[in-house]
């Protein structure tokens, strides 16, 4: 890969994370526990689809400026080709609904289906403890962009922080049974948390650029403050060490799936319309 | 003061258009009306969520998702302020809740029929907001302080709401074949139930005469049904949709259209639990509340034990 592919398939990354926790926590939107957190993970859910937009536009003005030969390269979906080899660009809906899951850059945690709002909780702790050490060191990226978008992102990831956080102590720390399922949903979750701190080729390549983040020492602070939290909320640190990953590369859990199936939908049925 | 001069003072202070307060006397029947009205009102905006969160997942770009999360979102919130209005009746949420969950409340039967495409997302914000607000401004001025407060709010959203649904069907109506096809669809299944969210004609409406006496409701459901129809037909012309009603004219004496039969017995029998989504409705918000029981519980429990802990430091 390229320099530029290589910007991309971050941009991407970072824009499909963002899409698809969102669109995980607005399945709960009219299910929720009690209608204020209802309301408050609604919030949550258009915080992370605003930045998957702002990601997107970023990534569409990217691909748009490769030169013809380059950009069949870069997706295998044949709805896009066609888009592609009638001359015309892309924008944030064709890379959102027309890419498919092989294409998708995503880590494996933000995929996990929501089952209960233990699951729910934790995955978002795992997630938001991460986005928010990431995101601090990312607003020094040297790509203005992305440092910018990291920079409105702080904000709103250290609401998620706390909101989840909270969350993880008070079903700790509430009754036995809240203890039980917290922890059970932490245990299973958990082999899915190693994959944020691997790096791949993309990462190695954009933090030699100053443009991402050294993940080895988000991990240390990580670790120390799940620890930290988990103590508070009468939780242990799960034991597993085996650790699932491939996101980052395409290779994704059978979840990825059902959720493009469900969000490319109208794109999909309805090609090349304005909504 | 006797019962009688309580009585006397209340009524003046209606006559006056004094807005009442929580802590004013009031009618027993007052009390109960207000309580049936503004926990109906909050159970439609919670149900009222289910059927347009429906299509969040399958939004057909990331705006027009983000403009529906927001709004089903502010449906949730009026849901807030109307059981906390209604809470100052003396009433708590989880009665309220109980009352919907045993189908003892009622919710507005418009939500149980079904989003079958995106236009319905269109349908509703246009149509079934657009109704809405027409029964809502009037209770602006509603003679219960903390109810009449709460609409102005409510208004003020679902006046954006209905916007936001008629530039869907605008968008829609300057579309391709399919996307006209699927608003006139839309159109045809969400029109009669809007006319139905008036309710019962006058002649039969059992509640309007104490509640225009007390200044609860300001015009009747025929009044308001009429005057939807006119702004609405107006409405559909710019939009080149046809209305689903061979009756529909213009009458030049009244100032007013015509409009055909409305199908009671459907309206009716929805009412009575027989609409398309009544039973999964109800189902879904039960299934919500009792999955939610737990992590409620777990609030409470550590909030007590905070608490507790607080007060040992101490």
């Amino acid at each position: 890969m390229n320099n530029k592919r290589t910007l991309l398939d971050y941009t991407l990354r970072l824009a499909d994370d963002a899409l698809i926790i969102g669109h995980r926590l607005s399945e709960w939107c009219g299910h929720g526990p009690i209608l204020e957190q209802d309301i408050a993970l609604t919030n949550t859910a258009l915080d992370h689809l605003g930045r998957a937009r702002s990601l997107f536009q970023y990534a569409a003005d990217q691909f748009n400026g490769f030169p013809a030969e380059d950009k069949k390269e870069v997706f295998s979906s044949v709805t896009l080709q066609t888009l592609l080899a009638s001359g015309a660009s892309i924008g944030e809906d064709d890379l959102a609904s027309l890419r498919d899951g092989w294409d998708f850059r995503n880590v494996l945690l933000v995929e996990q289906p929501n089952i209960d709002w233990g699951y729910t909780v934790a995955r978002s702790f795992f997630y938001d403890l991460f986005n928010y050490l990431y995101f601090t060191e990312l607003v020094k990226s040297k790509d203005e962009t992305i440092s910018s978008v990291a920079e409105k992102s702080l904000k709103e990831v250290t609401y998620h922080l706390r909101w989840s956080s909270e969350w993880v102590v008070r079903l700790g720390d509430g009754t036995e049974e809240s203890n039980k399922r917290i922890q059970q949903a932490v245990n299973e979750l958990w082999m899915y948390t190693g994959e944020l701190f691997v790096a791949n080729d993309t990462d190695n390549v954009m933090q030699a650029q100053g443009i991402s983040p050294d993940l080895g020492p988000l991990k240390t602070e990580w670790l120390a403050r799940v620890q930290s939290v988990f103590d508070e909320a009468t939780i242990a640190m799960p034991t597993g060490t085996w650790m699932q990953q491939g996101g980052k590369d395409g290779n994704h859990s059978e979840h990825l799936g059902y959720i493009l199936t469900e969000l490319q939908f109208m794109q999909r049925a309805y090609p090349g319309m304005s909504w | 003061m006797t019962v009688h001069s309580f009585q006397e003072h209340f009524d003046s202070l209606i006559d006056r258009e004094i807005a009442i307060e929580p802590k004013d006397w009031m009618p027993d029947d007052y009390r109960k009306t207000l309580i049936r009205q503004i926990s109906q009102h909050a159970h439609s905006e919670i149900i009222g969520m289910l059927p347009e969160g429906n299509w969040i997942t399958r939004a057909p770009s990331l705006r027009r998702k983000a403009v529906l999360l927001a709004k089903v979102q502010d449906e949730a919130g009026h849901g807030l302020y109307l059981y906390s209005a209604a809470e100052t009746l003396g009433v708590s949420r989880d009665e309220l809740y109980n009352q919907l969950h045993t189908g003892k409340a009622k919710y507005s039967s418009i939500f149980n029929y079904p989003t079958l495409t995106w236009a319905d997302m269109g349908a509703i914000g246009w149509l079934v907001d657009g109704a809405a607000i027409m029964n809502q401004v009037p209770l602006c001025r509603a003679s219960y302080g903390p109810y009449a407060r709460a609409m102005v709010r409510v208004c003020k959203e679902e006046s954006f709401h209905q916007r936001q649904g008629f530039e869907i069907m605008l968008n829609l109506s300057n579309g391709t074949d399919v996307q006209k096809k699927m608003a006139q669809d839309a159109f045809n299944r969400w029109w009669w139930p809007s006319l139905m969210m008036f309710g019962p004609p006058d002649a039969e409406s059992p509640n309007t005469v104490n509640s225009v006496r007390w200044r609860i409701k300001r015009l009747t459901n025929d009044e308001l049904r009429q005057k939807f129809v006119d702004v609405t037909v107006e409405q559909a012309k710019i939009l080149g949709l046809s209305v689903p009603d061979k009756d529909l004219k213009w009458n030049e004496e009244r100032g007013h259209y015509d409009f055909g039969v409305i199908n009671w017995d459907e309206f009716w029998n929805v009412v009575m639990g027989n609409g398309p989504c009544n039973k999964q409705r109800l189902e879904t918000r039960k299934k919500a509340w009792e999955d939610g029981k737990w992590v409620r519980d777990a609030a409470m429990a550590h909030a007590a034990k905070r608490k507790e802990r607080k007060a040992k430091a101490a």
